[in-house]
């Protein structure tokens, strides 16, 4: 018992500081040296400023910009405070919130979409995501707002889908995951093409 | 589900078979006593003259128990101290307090028991130093500590005449290095390349392209994010583990991180096969928890796909195509869609993973019941490092001892024969668990105190609190989330977490132990034959008709009943 008692504390000691210090150590080194700027978060800069990371939301709420996907974080998007936001398949409040959401849609877009029924929203584009802050919405919600940005933006619909298409990340390796369009790097690439 | 979907699911199959296949007979290797890297067995020999042993010094069942109980509790004690001190410890740059002491408690209770259950939230819980010096060191070591034992239950199969299982400090140390450390490295730079932090620095803050001000919290994601998901841990840096990009940026880390989560217990079978010289069985072994695996994804894949009630009647466009997965994309993240999540759901519950890409508590009735199910099983298709095995040993029992039933004779297993103390070894490592679960989930429903902690209405309440104490006890660790912590279910969480990783731990060391000292008998025309496709049908009905049968009733009060509700 004692034997072991002393062998598992220093069995302790050097496990936690081989493993927890300095393996951590050395490889935050390297990660530092050969990709700093993904083990930074991938920071975009615009101007030597942070304006967010390409892998999280935050939040739209502008018409001249693509919107993310609702987000149950306090307060929305919040890249330090990750969640889901776990309503149960058959929760009330989960049809109150798609509902909400539906609406708010086809409210903001109907101008710009004639004939646009609650039909054509794609279901990624009313419910939460599973991080909150999913850098990415689907192509079929892209295409539904690009009618509206094209108008708000005076840029021809072709243009925007363009960008669209540029700022789709497709599946990995050609099959892998699915195809998602990254909304921050769709809108500075939007905001750029406005004062060129 | 499209081809597209079926595609990644076949590749993931194949990937996996042609990985763990090769890794299985590396493992085998590893754990022979002959086993030496010329240029580190220095710093081997280092650390067995540190802990005082040698490695030719092998120790008989009890010993290697008690090795393993002292050095948990011990382990338990400083991942305890490390969480409730971190606010006056280093590594903290944005200075977080220390962890409350019931949910510290729980946390460490499931991080030494390689569950990684997460009442705490990750970022805005735990310093930098009680993830990467407490968390993720308990992510290698207590698989370390189930790959070991595992191994010592092998030799028990192995041996004849003997006593001795091993040296648990020689098992967990190569465990260690020798297989979870390069492998974790391996995928760790992997994952830095696509965009995975690994950085000292503190939370950024951003000004966003409206003007607001966003915190994006990082840290040293990517190494805890590898042992995480290689280790059958599933502890993760963020509180939406690897729904989150930061943790899983794309469709390639995702395929890695879920190729990950079944790798190595995939792998132990391959190496059980060869170190019992028994491959054709090893196969058949492989075979049965594919067929269980198959068939859960079956289930999960298409009632995600076909979307919840709620999504169906809101009349939103829920179909796959033009530019979009479809289905129930509720707390599901678009890069990964709907075949990425299920599978991941199905392969995380059936190692006791439990690190998620998606929320499980807005599965759909049946989509979630698949995961519910598959940790009830006791973790045994694939199952955790280590334990996963040495879980499906006692099924394997089970099923050889009611074919020896219905012969009338004495059941063999390995050429050793099956007896009265063996199969009630093997009763206690596979009945325990389960009943423990079904009385604390009956318990967390009709006490005030439990019912606090219930997120959902309904039957889908009752889910979560089954799937809590099924996942706590089993060892896995994912979670309906929504269940809240609270002192009670912290603290009932942490009972079932020490006697869900240690009863059944030292069931298979004393099952072990008594077998060890049998000599082989020969095969005769009598020997129930274990090599071929009728083995892998009794060893699956066994699974079923005892795990499977005990959650029937509690199915029916949760998923069964929601699936059925409009």
């Amino acid at each position: 018992m004692l034997r072991d008692l002393r062998s598992s504390a220093i069995a302790v000691v050097v496990l936690t500081l081989l493993f927890g210090l300095a393996l951590p150590a050395l490889f935050t080194g390297f990660a530092q040296v050969a990709f700093s700027s993904q083990a930074d978060g991938s920071l975009i800069k615009v101007h030597g400023q942070v304006v967010g990371s390409r892998l999280a939301a935050q939040a739209f709420t502008r018409p001249k910009y693509f919107h993310p996907r609702p987000s149950a974080t306090a307060p929305p998007y919040n890249a330090g405070a990750t969640t889901f936001a776990n309503l149960g398949p058959t929760n009330p409040d989960l049809a109150k919130n798609v509902r909400t959401a539906a609406l708010a849609i086809l409210k903001l877009e109907r101008p710009f979409n004639p004939g646009l029924t609650i039909g054509d929203i794609p279901v990624d584009a009313v419910t939460t995501s599973g991080s909150g802050i999913d850098p990415a919405i689907s192509p079929a919600y892209a295409e539904l707002q690009a009618p509206r940005v094209a108008a708000v933006r005076h840029l021809p619909l072709a243009r925007v889908r363009e960008l669209i298409s540029d700022n789709t990340d497709g599946r990995s390796l050609g099959f892998l995951g699915e195809p998602a369009v990254n909304v921050l790097e769709l809108n500075l690439a939007l905001d750029r093409e406005g004062s060129s | 589900m499209t081809g597209q979907g079926i595609a990644q699911i076949l590749v993931y199959a194949v990937v996996l078979i042609a990985l763990s296949y090769p890794l299985g007979l590396y493992m085998a290797r590893v754990y022979a006593p002959a086993f030496r890297v010329r240029w580190l067995s220095g710093v081997e020999g280092g650390f067995y003259r540190l802990v005082r042993t040698e490695q030719n010094r092998e120790q008989d069942w009890k010993s290697y128990s008690k090795s393993v109980l002292v050095f948990s509790i011990v382990f338990f004690g400083v991942l305890y101290a490390i969480q409730r001190l971190q606010g006056h410890l280093f590594l903290n740059p944005d200075h977080l307090q220390g962890v409350p002491s019931h949910i510290a408690l729980n946390t460490t209770a499931s991080f030494v028991t390689n569950t990684n259950w997460q009442y705490y939230g990750g970022e805005y819980t735990m310093s930098y130093l009680s993830q990467m010096a407490g968390l993720a060191v308990q992510q290698f070591v207590s698989a370390g500590v189930g790959m070991a034992v595992l191994v010592a239950v092998i030799r028990g199969f192995s041996r004849r005449s003997s006593q001795e299982l091993g040296n648990f400090w020689v098992d967990l140390y190569r465990s260690l290095t020798y297989i979870l450390l390069p492998l974790s490295l391996v995928l760790g730079v992997i994952l830095i390349s696509q965009g995975v932090p690994q950085t000292f620095a503190g939370h950024a803050t951003a000004h966003t392209l409206e003007g607001a001000s966003q915190t994006i919290a990082r840290g040293p994601v990517a190494l805890m994010i590898a042992i995480k998901q290689l280790g059958t841990n599933g502890g993760g840096f963020y509180n939406a583990n690897s729904a989150v990009p930061f943790e899983n940026p794309n469709g390639l880390t995702n395929f890695l991180e879920v190729i990950s989560i079944l790798l190595i217990p995939a792998a132990q079978v391959f190496m059980f096969g060869k170190m019992v010289l028994a491959r054709r069985h090893a196969w058949m072994v492989f075979s049965a928890m594919f067929v269980v695996f198959a068939v859960a994804l079956a289930i999960a894949l298409p009632s995600e796909q076909h979307g919840s009630q709620t999504l169906r009647a809101s009349g939103v466009n829920i179909t796959q195509g033009h530019g979009q997965s479809g289905g129930n994309m509720a707390d599901k993240e678009v890069r990964f869609g709907i075949a990425n999540t299920a599978l991941w759901a199905t392969a995380t519950t059936e190692a006791s993973s439990g690190s998620v890409n998606g929320g499980h508590d807005a599965l759909t009735a049946y989509g979630g019941a698949v995961p519910l199910v598959n940790m009830f099983f006791g973790e045994v298709i694939f199952g955790g490092v280590g334990s996963g095995l040495y879980g499906m040993f006692f099924y394997i029992l089970i099923a050889v001892f009611i074919a020896g039933l219905m012969v009338g004779r004495t059941p063999e297993y390995l050429g050793k024969k099956i007896e009265a103390r063996q199969i009630k070894y093997a009763a206690v490592g596979a009945l325990f668990v389960p009943t423990m679960v079904l009385i604390m989930a009956a318990v967390s429903v009709v006490t005030k105190s439990g019912l606090e902690s219930i997120f959902n209405p309904g039957a889908h309440g009752f889910t979560e609190a089954l799937y809590a104490y099924t996942s706590q006890a089993n060892n896995n660790g994912s979670a309906f989330a929504g269940y809240g912590a609270t002192s009670f279910s912290a603290t009932f969480g942490t009972v079932a977490l020490i006697f869900g990783r240690f009863a059944p731990l030292l069931a298979a060391l004393a099952l072990a132990g008594s077998l060890a000292g049998k000599k082989v008998a020969p095969v005769s025309a009598g020997t129930f034959r274990t090599d071929g496709p009728t083995f892998v049908v009794l060893l699956v009905g066994v699974i079923i008709l005892t795990a499977g049968l005990m959650i029937f009733p509690a199915l029916t009060l949760g998923p069964i009943v929601e699936g059925l509700s409009h």
